[in-house]
């Protein structure tokens, strides 16, 4: 394995007031770090939140939420 | 540290759900987890992927999809149920550069409005047919679709869907593959994120088909309902990938697109005047100005005109004749035809009402001013509706006199004799107006008004055959003849 190749960071945003609970994301993920919460949001339901370390941006949770804007994907570059 | 989106909401959705009533303006209407929702979003990535939103149209069926509308940043059209794929021809007809995409659910294309759906297939209208099958109907509330799997229980098959009874699931993806038109048809399931990314593949492709004008692509969408299925989120993924996919096997049914040429249809007329050129040829140069109004009395009130006789003796054309003669001298003119299916030899009548002012109904049952018979039973019929001093014209040739309360203004002609003799019993109408030309100059009209008759006939008989001069000479003479041959009873 290469070791000089910068491995790509990614993280997950879950907007908790555009989640409807529905736990497609959560089933989803390959690497499981998508938990449903104990809380509630706005609208009565549980959502799903990340638990803030391991995702690969590989995007399955995006495609697999019905909602239009409660997963957002994001890329984290460190620059030297 | 630089953070670059990589997935966000697409740019196909508005930012804000204006259009959506209520408290929420950024979520969808869906129940959780519904298959609705992920399309929308493929769609939405596509859409402004390819750069199409200024020219995309998005028809909204009947279904939970309904308002569409709210979300897309496009054009959007609600349609009655199941017609999409119909006014989804007229919007590519009439402006081919729209990128019409028909959504439609199982209710919506699998069962009121399938023949819609299989036409619009048929002649290969450049439509992206996306059909979202869940196999059940969602929003009336779980209710057995036509996609509804065998041993499935609904509310309207608590037993389960019994074969026996109900039939077998529709396959609309492998009837429409079946022919010719079509150039692209696939199944695809909403269900693992592997089957949701070769769904995407399928929609975008469509889309992209509907762009480059290949041609009529659909692509059948396997979505869950786990709310009317009772299902969560896992069960629901296996429901489809094992249940459903039993009875609708994914995968590519029909891909021609790329060995069609761009689908090509008559250009559409947009500029106003030639439309209405095209649909209301002007055939005949109005004698008057079109603020003329014949002074004589009668003219003042509505006149309702009731013409009788069997079908096939011109009985319909003598009532369009007196209506067109109306319209050519600025009345507003009703003409309301009323016959059997089969096309010579029933009965026949219609009813012709002109007026100064706007017509109301264009149905003539009861007070009528002139009654015009051509044979016996409709003289039995409808002499009973016409009014005090009303006028009865009937054909003496056929007709026994009636038997008539004097207040009546009868006359006679014999309309077929003449008619026959002159060549042709259809000229028996035109005999008809001539005898009510001079029914009109004994009883009704004053001055100019008399002389007006004759012209406003002529004008009238060139209007309905303008392209046929033998035959204009001939209704001509008929009705000089009808003019002579007329008595009073």
């Amino acid at each position: 394995m290469n070791k000089n190749k910068i491995k790509k960071k990614f993280k997950v945003i879950i907007e908790p007031d555009e989640c409807k609970g529905c736990e497609r994301c959560v089933n989803a993920c390959p690497k499981s770090v998508l938990k449903m919460s104990a809380k509630l949001n706005f609208m009565g339901l549980p959502y799903a939140y990340y638990t803030g370390d391991g995702c690969i941006g590989c995007s399955a949770c995006f495609y697999n939420c019905p909602e239009p804007g409660a997963v957002t994907i994001v890329e984290i570059t460190e620059e030297d | 540290m630089a953070e670059i989106v990589k997935h966000a909401r697409p740019k196909g959705f508005f930012e804000n759900f204006d259009r959506r009533p209520g408290a929420i303006h950024k979520n969808m209407h869906y129940c959780p987890g519904c298959g609705h929702g992920i399309l929308h979003k493929i769609m939405a990535e596509a859409i402004a992927d390819f750069g199409i939103q200024d020219d995309t149209v998005i028809i909204s069926p009947v279904g939970c999809s309904v308002f569409a509308y709210y979300y897309f940043d496009c054009f959007g059209i609600s349609v009655p149920h199941g017609r999409a794929p119909s006014v989804g021809t007229g919007l590519n007809r009439a402006n081919p550069k729209n990128i019409v995409i028909s959504y439609q659910g199982d209710g919506d294309l699998g069962a009121i409005g399938f023949n819609n759906f299989i036409q619009a297939a048929n002649r290969g209208e450049n439509l992206c047919v996306l059909f979202v099958n869940n196999a059940i109907y969602g929003m009336t509330g779980g209710q057995m679709a036509p996609t509804t799997l065998p041993g499935q229980k609904t509310v309207t098959s608590p037993g389960g869907r019994s074969v026996m009874n109900d039939g077998y699931p529709m396959k609309v993806a492998e009837m429409v593959s079946t022919l010719d038109a079509p150039v692209y048809v696939e199944r695809a399931a909403l269900s693992t994120t592997r089957n949701i990314m070769k769904a995407r593949k399928a929609v975008r492709k469509a889309i992209k088909n509907t762009v480059d004008k290949k041609g009529f692509s659909m692509v059948e969408v396997l979505a869950g309902c786990p709310i009317n299925l009772k299902l969560n989120g896992k069960e629901m993924n296996e429901f489809i990938d094992t249940q459903m996919a039993r009875f609708f096997p994914l995968g590519c049914l029909k891909d021609e697109a790329d060995q069609r040429d761009p689908v090509k249809r008559t250009e559409g007329e947009h500029d106003p005047e030639r439309v209405r050129e095209a649909l209301y040829p002007v055939k005949v140069q109005k004698g008057v100005d079109d603020d003329f109004r014949n002074p004589s009395k009668i003219f003042e009130k509505e006149r309702k005109i009731k013409v009788a006789g069997f079908g096939g003796q011109g009985v319909l054309s003598l009532g369009n004749m007196i209506a067109t003669m109306g319209k050519l001298r600025n009345f507003n003119a009703s003409w309301l035809p009323s016959y059997g299916p089969e096309m010579r030899g029933g009965t026949a009548n219609c009813s012709v009402i002109l007026s100064r002012k706007t017509v109301g109904s264009p149905i003539v049952d009861k007070d009528c001013n002139l009654l015009i018979v051509l044979n016996q039973p409709s003289m039995d019929a409808f002499l009973p509706i016409l009014k005090k001093n009303g006028v009865l014209i009937y054909d003496s040739s056929t007709i026994d006199p009636p038997k008539v309360s004097k207040d009546k203004i009868v006359y006679a002609v014999k309309a077929s004799d003449i008619a026959k003799r002159l060549g042709d019993l259809r000229y028996a109408n035109s005999v008809i107006l001539g005898a009510l030309s001079v029914v009109m100059e004994d009883c009704f009209l004053e001055g100019e008004d008399k002389k007006d008759f004759d012209r406003t006939f002529e004008e009238a008989i060139m209007d309905c055959f303008s392209n046929k001069e033998s035959v204009i000479q001939l209704n001509i003479e008929s009705f000089y003849a009808g003019k002579q041959a007329v008595q009073r009873i």
